[in-house]
């Protein structure tokens, strides 16, 4: 598909074209490895610390406490296993329902290996109940992993309040930032956080280079364990394309920080569009603690693989939490916790805009997604709440 | 993404047979089928209108909540089922949905089987068979988040020959919610495989029909309790599940259910169904659970 008009970005981004200029020589001219003893090497090694500034920058932190990992997954897991290292007497772990599967399924392996987790619920408008968190909290929690923003519905989490409470329990406190570095400024100086989880692909680098923030002094224990390479915190011949490439988009992020607002104004134009001229439409989550860029709408009785099939015959790229996209037969975990209900949560689409998104491409989606809504629900046997059919499965599903 | 025929694709974008049927001539009947709910992501509703005289159906129609195959599946139903014969139609399985759409991915081959339930619950309705009655009811509850009997779960394995647990679940769903009854979707596969060598056939021993009892009010409250301790709770136990009798007034049971698959709700409904299955079969037919 030649031109598409993307709104996925949640689920990766172009690549920008200065990041591929700055990353190119690497590829080619500059092949040598940043460990050699010899200049050839060593002007690749610079390259790599240059990266790591510009990325230390944009979450305002010191380079030295950012340790390159090779996508988001293996800084959760280096994140949330380092913390259990360096601190074997405490085997309770805090985190949410709604994390990613990353983080989530990495809980429930080391529930298998003896640890205990603690899920927190979220409400209607995917935040946690501090009540709940705090009861979570005992001397004997050795990790509190919680997401910064949620990659479905975009809801910000708290992050400070959460991490003050955690700090009363001296829990070391990790955050899932995949989908809200770039999108909201992030300021580790000023932070409780103490280790702090980013991917280069959702902000246009490629995929397959992340990154690892680790406060200066908390204990950490490396997860790939080989070379001194990271200074010891992560083994590896360093990915330095991939590096470079991420100090790059760090760079470019942080300058895009100031007129993210126009981000958030097409995407609450989108909303409020698809909202005004579809009937029987809901936004998921907290209306106004959102990633900027990001909005996650239930249309009701059709079901959301028939919408993105029907979006993609023109060339429109979203996504959608329904159990038939992702071929798991339930649908999304995130929209579940929520408590919505099913004739929302099959429904569901995420549209998630970037900075090369277009108010023509959003018009173009308006113009489309009444009539492609329409179609489905004339197919469909359900076409309002209060379809007998409906009703009654509903009670019955209640009773 | 899915890998689609053209066909489906095509059956996706320009539906044949969609909506209702309204208008109908005298000796013509018109019948409808309902399968699966909102909560599971999938439901449909198949209308047929029958010539009577000819036994034939003249047109079908369907309504269908689902992702592209479900709708490229109904639209294919109601294709083969036009001109059939009621007894041509009964014949018909999944798999020729599946065919005439050029194949469907494996993990989507649960929508042909949502248009062959669809068209027995409408054939049922059309020849005046309760469906409470039907066969798939009787059977052991074995996947609880989507409510499938072993009795299906054995169908479906001999209709379409599989031999593995991701199949089954592909199929029917069975197993593909908390994943806890995989194991017995092993089992149910190796029993299918040992009786088809043997060449006993399933299905024959499936009707045997019981002569109900008449029984005192004491007497049906204690035989509800006994099947309720020995055969109900064992199984649902397995899964930290449990089920208490509340009450009985007349053929109404009263049930308190506990601690089911968590992760989908339509689960209280089917297990709900199968106590009420095996009640009936064991107390007696006029039994209807209702969930306190």
């Amino acid at each position: 598909m030649e031109s598409c008009i993307y709104l996925d970005n949640n689920a990766t981004t172009k690549i920008d074209e200065q990041v591929i200029s700055a990353m190119l020589p690497y590829l080619t001219t500059y092949y040598g490895n940043p460990s050699s003893m010899h200049t050839f090497g060593g002007q690749v090694g610079k390259a790599v610390n240059d990266a790591r500034k510009q990325v230390a920058s944009l979450l305002g932190a010191e380079p030295s406490e950012i340790v390159f990992t090779s996508c988001g997954t293996e800084g959760d897991n280096a994140a949330i296993r380092a913390a259990l290292l360096a601190q074997p007497k405490k085997r309770h772990i805090v985190t949410t329902q709604v994390e990613h599967p990353a983080v989530l399924n990495l809980c429930k392996n080391l529930e298998k290996q003896g640890y205990s987790v603690t899920y927190l619920s979220v409400n209607g408008q995917g935040l946690i109940d501090f009540d709940e968190l705090e009861a979570s909290l005992t001397g004997n929690t050795a990790v509190v992993s919680v997401m910064y923003a949620n990659n479905e519905t975009g809801v910000i989490f708290p992050i400070e309040q959460i991490g003050q409470m955690v700090k009363e329990y001296g829990a070391i406190f990790h955050v899932d930032a995949v989908q809200a570095v770039g999108k909201i400024p992030l300021n580790m100086k000023a932070s409780t956080i103490d280790l702090l989880t980013i991917s280069g692909h959702k902000i246009h680098a490629p995929k397959g280079i992340g990154a690892l923030y680790v406060r200066k002094g908390t204990r950490f224990r490396p997860f790939l364990i080989g070379g001194h390479q990271e200074r010891g915190r992560r083994g590896g011949t360093e990915n330095v394309p991939g590096i470079v490439a991420l100090g790059k988009a760090a760079e470019l992020a942080e300058q895009h920080l100031a007129d993210i607002d126009e981000e958030k104004r097409l995407r609450d134009y989108l909303e409020q569009g698809l909202l005004t001229l579809i009937p029987d439409t809901e936004v998921n989550g907290h209306p106004v603690q959102r990633l900027p860029n990001t909005t996650s709408m239930g249309f009701k009785y059709i079901e959301g693989e028939a919408i993105l099939l029907s979006l993609n015959q023109y060339g429109i790229c979203a996504s959608s939490g329904s159990a038939c996209t992702s071929g798991s037969l339930e649908p999304s975990h995130v929209l579940r916790a929520m408590g919505l209900p099913y004739t929302v949560l099959h429904g569901s689409i995420r549209f998630s805009l970037s900075r090369y998104t277009t108010q023509a491409e959003v018009d173009r989606v308006l113009e489309l997604m009444p009539g492609i809504i329409k179609r489905l629900r004339d197919l469909s046997p359900f076409n309002n709440d209060q379809s007998d059919w409906l009703q009654e499965r509903q009670e019955a599903i209640l009773a | 993404m899915w890998d689609y025929t053209d066909k489906v694709m095509d059956f996706f974008y320009n539906p044949r047979n969609q909506g209702t049927i309204a208008q109908k001539n005298d000796g013509e009947k018109i019948v409808t089928g309902e399968v699966g709910s909102i909560a599971c992501g999938d439901a449909m509703r198949l209308h047929l209108k029958i010539d009577e005289a000819s036994q034939t159906i003249v047109d079908a129609r369907f309504q269908t909540f689902g992702c592209a195959s479900a709708i490229a599946s109904s639209g294919a139903l109601t294709e083969l089922l036009i001109g059939k014969t009621v007894e041509e139609a009964q014949r018909l399985t999944n798999r020729e949905i599946a065919d005439y759409l050029g194949g469907l991915p494996e993990e989507k081959m649960h929508c042909s089987v949502m248009g062959e339930e669809a068209l027995e619950a409408a054939i049922k309705t059309y020849k005046g068979i309760p469906l409470s009655n039907h066969e798939d009811d009787e059977g052991a509850l074995i996947c609880r988040c989507f409510g499938i009997s072993d009795n299906k779960i054995r169908r479906v394995i001999l209709d379409n020959g599989l031999t593995t647990a991701e199949q089954v679940t592909n199929y029917i769903k069975a197993g593909g919610g908390c994943g806890s009854c995989l194991a017995e979707i092993d089992d149910l596969l190796a029993d299918v495989e040992n009786e088809r060598q043997l060449g006993v056939t399933v299905a024959t021993e499936l009707h045997q029909a019981k002569e109900p009892k008449p029984l005192t009010n004491l007497q049906k409250i204690t035989l509800i309790q006994q099947v309720l301790e020995s055969e109900v709770k064992p199984v649902l136990a397995e899964d930290g599940g449990g089920v208490e009798l509340f009450d009985v007034e007349g053929d109404r049971v009263k049930v308190i259910l506990k601690g089911a698959c968590g992760s989908c709700a339509s689960s209280t409904e089917t297990l709900k169904v199968a106590i009420e299955a095996r009640l009936r079969e064991r107390v007696s037919p006029s039994l209807v659970v209702e969930s306190v």
